[in-house]
């Protein structure tokens, strides 16, 4: 209904935003391409909330008591696992869709933070390896820049079979953004459209898998930890097939992860949302006996402190966050409201990330936007916003009782609405009720 | 020379002897049957004849180093090799050179489908015929091919040139057969001189990009 005339009365069916692509699509004859991730409401980790200690349980005294964030990932079969500090981890994201500096920024921060970045497609920069203290190294379909020097000189190694933005897609990097570096470091030429593979070129399937794992491992004298990465769709199976091929870590991209850019179409209906692939991926891993033993590391749509407690308690060891980096950093910043609006845009709404035009200098390639981001300054805000996540699911952990963050269990935790208690595994608020498994 | 014997040596003591060796070392690995990620990530120009049938990925990322293998080699052979040169006596199972940057690969007998697939810089030679979709989304290097192609050769290909001396099954999207000028033929001369193939010049045609997917266009949709 129309603010200013009552009697005009809006379609549920055909709201404002639908008409607006139907004629964007009439007009072009090319669906919608954008970055972000999926902005349609589902149910999330705003749907639960923590049971603090009374008179059944105590509390840890704020400030007093301590409550450790540590972590080690990778313990399985790497020599040499990897240590964080906290763990809230920094998700891929790669050169050539960030800037250089955005990378080396995502580097400094997680490093003061006391945490892990991550490379992307297109390979590892010097800048993003000397600033980032624990790096992790995707290994990704397309192999863009992907070297066995490199592979050494990173902490972990990242094997990516999907991201929950796009499980079962590719990639394809616009030719504005595939400047004379990029383009020499994934070997292609400038200007063109760079299409990232969606599936890897040398196997199929989890056996072959396993065999990979096993090159690598040999390629790098079995000291890092290997990641296994999927986009969250069947998740129960996903995980298993992982932890069946070797991996000593596991990553579940729930459908609201970021993306540079893809089809409007895919981030918004493929994928399941985060909130019940944790529970599926810690139900594949205690099935296994592995929980705890192969590390989960949950990723897509974690804003905020409550948000990695929530997923800790429900099983995670550890998150990664991309998007939320990016806003730390400065993405969709109102200093840049009317550089947005130049673009049909607005700060807080911005989601084009394939155009390289972003005016906070992060998703570009442009040299002259790219130096609006000072590193040291990106470095420092994002710390900070890591320190705050930390902090914030350390009040939390603490209001349970618990000494150690990982001490958070799904026993904790009550959902407000129907939905949230089935895929979450926890009871509606003010029953024993859960969707699928009984109780009253 | 020293010789490894995988009877009684692990995968893992194969590699960690290979990659900690000198350049101009000597290696030969015997009863290998078919195991798997077999001399991987040498980074020294050493010398390594495998006598046997190897599994996935062997002398997969390499470095420099020559390896001969006296046999058939398995699945994803030689991927992602930087430099060196790779040659297997027998025939090489799919996506042999995958995503390989340098080096010289040569397999003497047949490869199988996805012969160079997303390839960055590689040369391949291939003795024999390769199989369908070879070549897929190269970038760049050389493969030459000296019996048939299968199925759409060089589809998506960027900047990759591919030589085959037999028959083409088909064209992938966007693969075209274009001129063999003088560069061209001095370019196969070297490479079949280096793989030690007698064949001539003349008898290859050249296949290439036709560059009409680079950036994407609505009226080519159906090409995609």
């Amino acid at each position: 209904m129309s603010k200013d005339n009552p009697t005009l009365i809006e379609s549920a069916t055909f709201p404002r935003h639908v008409i607006a692509e139907i004629q964007r699509a009439a007009k072009t004859g090319i669906y919608d391409i954008r970055g972000f991730g999926a902005k349609r409401d589902i149910p999330t980790f705003d749907d639960l909330v923590f049971l603090g200690a009374s008179t059944s349980r105590y509390p840890l005294e704020g400030y007093r008591e301590k409550c450790t964030t540590e972590v080690v990932l990778g313990n399985r079969f790497a020599k040499n696992p990897i240590h964080l500090k906290t763990p809230i981890t920094i998700a891929g994201m790669s050169f050539g869709s960030l800037s250089a500096q955005a990378k080396e920024s995502l580097g400094r921060g997680a490093s003061i933070a006391g945490t892990s970045t991550t490379t992307g497609d297109g390979g590892m920069t010097p800048e993003e390896r000397g600033h980032s203290k624990t790096l992790v190294y995707q290994y990704l379909p397309s192999r863009y820049g992907m070297n066995p020097d490199d592979l050494r000189r990173a902490d972990a190694i990242e094997i990516v079979l999907g991201q929950g933005a796009k499980p079962g897609g590719g990639g394809m990097l616009l030719g504005q953004k595939i400047s004379p570096r990029v383009a020499q470091m994934r070997n292609l030429p400038e200007g063109i459209d760079q299409r990232s593979a969606c599936r890897h070129p040398d196997w199929t399937g989890p056996d072959d898998l396993e065999i990979k794992i096993q090159e690598l491992r040999e390629i790098t004298n079995w000291e890092k930890p290997i990641y296994v990465k999927v986009g969250a769709t069947r998740v129960f199976y996903d995980v298993t097939l992982a932890v069946k091929a070797g991996a000593d870590v596991v990553v579940v991209d729930g459908m609201q992860g970021g993306t540079a850019a893809t089809q409007d179409v895919f981030i918004e209906h493929v994928g399941i949302p985060t909130l019940p692939a944790v529970r599926l991926a810690v139900e594949a891993l205690l099935e296994m006996d592995m929980h705890r033993k192969v590390q989960l590391i949950v990723s897509g749509g974690i804003r905020s402190g409550a948000d990695v407690a929530k997923a800790l308690a429900l099983g995670a060891d550890a998150v990664a966050i991309g998007t939320a980096a990016l806003i730390a950093l400065g993405d969709q910043s109102p200093e840049y409201e009317e550089e947005y609006k130049a673009i049909g845009s607005a700060a807080g709404f911005w989601d084009d990330y394939q155009q390289g035009n972003d005016p906070a200098g992060i998703t570009t390639q442009d040299p002259e936007l790219a130096k609006r981001l000072d590193p040291k300054l990106g470095g420092r805000r994002l710390a900070n916003y890591l320190n705050v996540l930390t902090l914030e699911l350390q009040t939390l952990a603490r209001a349970c009782g618990k000494s150690h963050v990982h001490n958070l269990e799904p026993e904790d935790m009550v959902a407000l609405t129907m939905e949230a208690a089935a895929m979450a595994g926890v009871p509606l608020a003010g029953t024993e009720w859960i969707p699928g498994k009984g109780g009253m | 020379m020293t010789e490894i014997n995988l009877d009684n040596k692990s995968v893992r003591e194969l590699n960690e002897k290979l990659q900690s060796a000198s350049s101009g070392d000597k290696f030969s690995v015997n009863n290998t049957v078919g195991k798997h990620a077999l001399s991987v990530g040498l980074t020294t120009e050493v010398n390594v004849d495998i006598n046997g049938h190897v599994g996935y990925y062997c002398a997969g990322m390499n470095q420099q180093a020559k390896i001969k293998i006296n046999g058939n080699a398995g699945p994803g052979l030689a991927e992602n090799m930087m430099s060196g040169e790779v040659r297997v006596t027998g025939n090489a199972s799919q996506y042999a050179a995958a995503t390989a940057h340098g080096g010289l690969l040569v397999i003497e007998g047949d490869a199988s489908s996805r012969c160079g697939i997303s390839m960055k810089g590689v040369n391949i030679v291939v003795g024999g015929n390769i199989g369908h979709m070879s070549a897929f989304m190269a970038q760049s290097g050389c493969l030459v091919v000296c019996g048939d192609a299968g199925d759409a050769l060089g589809d998506s290909i960027y900047e990759a040139k591919i030589y085959v001396r037999g028959k083409v099954k088909s064209l992938g999207t966007d693969c075209i057969e274009k001129e063999m000028r003088d560069e061209h033929q001095k370019e196969l001369k070297q490479l079949l001189k280096q793989s030690r193939m007698s064949y001539g010049v003349d008898e290859f045609r050249r296949y290439g990009s036709a560059r009409k997917l680079y950036n994407f266009d609505i009226d080519q949709v159906d090409d995609y």
